[in-house]
């Protein structure tokens, strides 16, 4: 059969489309590999001064940002980093288990409708912006919580992490720690609970048939199962949290030491909290210098999500 | 929201459809006290478009209150401020970005340097147009003897002490021998202090450091030199966080202290609570900064350790940041807003603005005229 | 017995019989757990409610038409304005809902047509490997970060000290970029490959192939996860605070101007703390009015994600609907 040469000029020009469509899929592509190259570029390039700018300026400008409490470059970013890692752990160290609760309670324990309407509340929650968390922060659980925490370190204060004087309003560690945990608390709870309820039921049953009581047949059947995922959850929530500003910002009262007295005030400061709280006030050295701290945290953040991602690699293979 | 392939020509259309937006811009505004639509004004030609200023935020309250009252003469004008800070406000107006900038400190000689490159000819001068006293609060709500009021009275080696550490509970003596009617409770005392970068901090620290001697050991700076008590942001953040405990002692704008006990500090022999019109006085006893010698600059150098009757210590003054000339403003437009903008400010009628919606001193008929003069030259041949 | 022995070791099986004090045990245990699972999950509800309690009861009382539909030109402190209010946030709910669709316009297509390549044309090439190592790397930049990068690239090529809309939408793009790939490649990789052979089969080339069958299938997914990741962004204040800056005046121009939108907003107010009310002052003049105004907003902002969710919800259940005919 002969082709009419109008059809084959369709089929030329739909292939020449096909062609386009494919350089426009893969320019996307290319296009998030370089918005992630101009991103670390840009921040390099703007932190550039921090580094080679004279020493004296340097110096200067850590010195005034600092409060003269640092003046060197790692001086200045070693307790930020300390800060934001010890305030982001402490909040995963108080929201996983609970959020784990949350997951096997919706997925295993509530009646079903209760369970939907919970999975759609907790996912309302995730959205609920931080700045919104910092309002209630600051402005509700602050003046109220100050007397449990005393509480604990009248009895607890023998322990070094609890011991007083506890700051009076509670803008410390401990506090900022509860809220950030309160915000990623929806977040893992969400995602273990997508993960949790696709446990196997095959296997669940064989374990309640052989007479596991629920907790036994939840260890056996369903936690191994959701292992990587609960993992990668929670990594989830150490991100967002270590890269938290807002609440931080506005509830924290921030200090530069290498302290671990968690209910003490002007102990510790977050990297993000830093930012946003000296950029107003940052001449040109100071913004170079800020926009390296910025650097260090996206650096963090980087190592939290590669290790998630290869420990959800490996569980996966 | 779709993604088909052939979507990449539709952005500029979406970005243009964006842009028809702009007629929007009155959208919502609300109409000005004194009634009568926008546009029928006279001298409505007269600043036309938009105006940008950024900068301390100590001035916002003000500056609100300034514009408000600006655009009842301008109603033309479009004008914006933006609190994002000294440091960010003067960055913003050595990029040319604004035209004015708020600053609670006097530009650097190397920021003078840098101005060469937005002013058409010179540099950029400060003229001081905010102040407000800083006062010393306290959170005792039980101070005082039912139905009588008071201020706690201190001295500047006192106020050292405790916010260096060294006096730490309310019952010290060194604060009864001061204030033998004063209940005084045995309570911690927690030192609330700023924890950003900011003049209020600077200009208290300066005084601490000539007025209290050997019992203030940290230098004046900008950043609270200490990791006692509680930092807070902002001066609204201060005075939250005062209010949410008792037994807490800091420093603060006087218009923000609601709520709050204020010190009366020691000025020769007497006691001087804080009040805009004590603190008006020492500005009008103010030398002009030797430093600040480059043509325009109007920047004061208040003495701290001053013993005049009636006069409060402790300021902070804040300037806006101009030039003579702008670069870039081929019709004069720029230039001619920032003459009527600082006319207006350092104008009793915006003094008196300022005072009522903010809280802070007016500026004397001299300092007025000072900065005036500096205000006359722009716009000018240079 | 000498014979027993030579089978093997003797295995004691009454130690796995299950005993009376065992099973009660392991009963408590159970029950324990049960208490601990109920029990964290009041425990998580007391400061989740607490939350929405307070931004309902306290954003309520200032939430008026008035409020809607003003700015915050010519407020001045505490004191009411003309109309009765108090100001509004008209212009920072114009603020957020363009800087919002600016990132969407931005991260969407490219979003899309990323996970298109990943999952119709690149099989796990090198070049895949890298790109989702990328995307999984942008889903961890602290959107301080990207605040900054939005400000530095604003600086570097427009001018220094470009403040406006737009860089606000870059750094949310950047923000919402990782969660539209993620999502939509998911959402793509479940598309039954029959679907495709049997395109392929009839002739259809890969480009009709993928825009009228893979994605067309794929969309209420896609959809869905898109107004999720909008939802997230839209709460972002650090980078807008930084990127976009404040102003009192609605601003409409995205491309040039200081943009106020709401979480700003909400912080501004918030850090203003008391309003003065000096002698001068209006009788109806209101010190606490800056909180008041901040939980409003914040009620509003909550609304504006919770619909939005809802929404989403929404989109994936039609189109669910409709797929399964």
């Amino acid at each position: 059969m002969s082709e009419k040469p109008n059809e084959t000029a369709t089929l030329n020009k739909a292939k020449r489309v096909d062609r386009i469509f494919k350089a426009c899929a893969t320019g996307a592509g290319i296009l998030i590999l370089l918005a992630l190259a101009a991103v670390t570029l840009f921040l390099i390039l703007r932190a550039f001064p921090a580094f080679t700018g004279d020493a004296d300026s340097r110096t200067h400008a850590i010195i005034s940002l600092s409060g003269g409490r640092a003046s060197s470059f790692l001086g200045y970013v070693g307790p930020l980093v300390f800060g934001t890692i010890l305030i982001a752990g402490l909040a995963l160290l108080l929201a996983f288990p609970v959020s784990l609760g949350i997951a096997l309670f919706i997925g295993y324990y509530a009646p079903i409708r209760l369970s939907t309407l919970l999975s759609t509340v907790i996912d309302l929650l995730a959205a609920v912006p931080s700045v919104i968390y910092g309002l209630w922060g600051a402005l509700v659980l602050v003046p109220n919580i100050t007397g449990f925490w005393r509480w604990l370190s009248v009895h607890l204060g023998w322990i070094p992490i609890f011991s007083g004087p506890v700051a009076a309003p509670a803008r410390s560690v401990a506090t900022v720690a509860l809220v950030l945990a309160v915000m990623i608390l929806p977040i893992i709870t969400s995602v273990t609970r997508d993960i949790l309820i696709q446990a196997p039921r095959l296997q669940q049953e064989a374990a309640l048939a052989l007479g596991a009581t629920k907790w036994e047949m939840i260890r056996l059947a369903v936690l191994p199962f959701g292992r990587s995922g609960i993992i990668s959850a929670s990594m989830l929530g150490l991100g967002r949290a270590l890269g938290e500003t807002m609440a931080v910002l506005m509830i924290l009262s921030p200090g530069f030491s290498y302290s671990l007295r968690l209910l003490q005030a002007s102990k510790s400061q977050t990297i993000a909290a830093n930012i946003a709280a000296q950029f107003p006030e940052a001449d040109s050295q100071g913004v170079a210098l800020l926009v390296a701290t910025g650097l260090v945290l996206f650096i963090i953040t980087f190592i939290v999500n590669y290790l998630a991602r290869r420990i959800t690699a490996k569980a996966g293979a | 929201m779709h993604a088909h392939g052939h979507g990449r020509g539709r952005f500029p259309a979406l970005l243009m459809s964006l842009a028809m937006m702009i007629p929007l811009a009155a959208c919502g505004d609300n109409v000005p006290v004194n009634g009568g639509e926008t546009g029928n004004t006279a001298d409505q030609t007269l600043f036309q478009g938009e105006f940008a200023g950024s900068g301390a935020s100590s001035q916002q309250s003000a500056d609100e209150a300034w514009i408000a009252g600006f655009r009842k003469q301008h109603p033309g004008a479009r004008i914006s401020y933006d609190p994002a800070g000294s440091g960010a406000g003067v960055n913003a107006f050595l990029s040319g970005s604004t035209i004015w900038a708020g600053t609670d400190a006097p530009l650097t000689a190397d920021q003078l340097e840098r101005s060469r490159k937005v002013c058409g000819s010179g540099t950029a001068f400060d003229l001081p147009v905010y102040a407000t006293p800083i006062a010393v609060a306290y959170n005792l709500p039980d101070l005082w003897p039912k139905g009588s009021g008071g201020h706690l009275r201190m001295d500047p080696a006192l106020i050292a002490m405790i916010f260096s550490g060294k006096v730490t509970n309310w019952r010290d003596p060194r604060i009864a021998a001061l204030n033998p009617k004063a209940n005084l409770p045995d309570l911690d005392i927690t030192v609330i202090h700023r924890s950003d970068k900011s003049g209020t901090t600077k200009s208290f620290l300066s005084y601490l450091h000539d007025t209290a001697g050997s019992a203030w050991p940290y230098p004046a700076g900008e950043n609270w030199p200490n990791d006692l008590g509680q930092g807070a942001k902002g001066t609204a953040g201060v005075v939250m966080t005062m209010n949410q405990a008792k037994g807490t002692f800091g420093y603060a704008d006087a218009a923000q202290t609601t709520g709050l006990g204020t010190v009366a500090v020691q000025v020769g022999k007497t006691w001087q609570p804080p009040t805009a019109k004590t603190v008006a006085n020492l500005l009008d006893a103010a030398q002009r900064d030797p430093q600040a010698s480059q043509p325009g600059r109007v920047v004061l150098a208040v003495d701290h350790r001053t013993s005049r009757e009636h006069t409060y210590p402790i300021v902070l003054v804040s300037y806006d940041v101009v030039c003579a000339t702008y670069r870039d403003d081929r019709d004069g437009s720029k230039a001619q807003f920032a003459k009527a903008w600082l006319t207006y400010l350092l104008s009793e009628q915006g003094q008196r603005m300022a005072a009522a919606n903010a809280g802070s001193a007016e500026l004397g008929q001299g300092l007025r005229s000072q900065a005036m003069a500096s205000v006359e030259t722009i716009g000018g041949k240079s | 017995m000498a014979s027993r022995t030579d089978r093997g070791p003797v295995i004691d099986f009454d130690r796995f019989r299950p005993t009376r004090s065992s099973i009660r045990a392991r009963k408590r245990k159970d029950r324990l757990m049960t208490v601990l699972i109920g029990l964290s999950f009041l425990v998580a509800l007391i400061p989740l409610v607490s939350v929405l309690w307070v931004s309902l009861s306290k954003g309520v009382q200032r939430l008026t038409p008035d409020f809607l539909t003003h700015n915050m030109s010519g407020v001045v402190g505490g004191n009411p304005t003309p109309t009765g209010g108090y100001g509004g946030i008209l212009h920072a709910v114009i603020g957020t809902l363009e800087i919002t669709f600016g990132s969407m316009v931005i991260s969407i297509p490219v979003g899309v047509m990323s996970a298109v390549y990943l999952v119709e044309y690149a099989h796990g090439g090198r070049l895949a490997k890298a790109i989702s190592l990328m995307v999984d790397v942008m889903s961890g930049i602290p959107s301080i970060v990207a605040g900054l990068f939005a400000f530095s690239m604003f600086a570097l090529v427009v001018g220094p000290g470009t403040v406006n809309g737009l860089a606000g939408s870059v750094a949310l793009s950047l923000l919402m970029l990782p969660t539209v790939v993620k999502t939509s490649e998911d959402m793509l990789a479940v598309v039954p490959n029959d679907l495709r052979e049997a395109a392929y089969a009839l002739g259809v080339t890969k480009q009709r192939t993928i825009t009228s069958i893979v994605l067309r299938t794929a969309l209420p997914g896609i959809v869905s996860g898109t107004i999720l990741a909008v939802a997230r962004v839209i709460g972002e204040t650090a980078p807008l605070l930084i990127a976009s800056g404040f102003i009192a005046t609605t601003n409409p121009n995205l491309f040039s101007g200081r943009m106020t939108t709401l979480p700003v907003f909400v912080y501004n107010e918030y850090s203003q703390g008391l309003a003065v009310c000096g002698p001068g002052a209006d009788p109806g003049c209101l010190t606490d009015i800056h909180m008041q105004r901040a939980w409003a907003a914040a009620l509003v902002l909550i609304l504006i994600v919770l619909l939005l969710n809802l929404l989403g919800r929404l989109v994936s259940r039609i189109f669910a609907v409709g797929r399964t005919r």
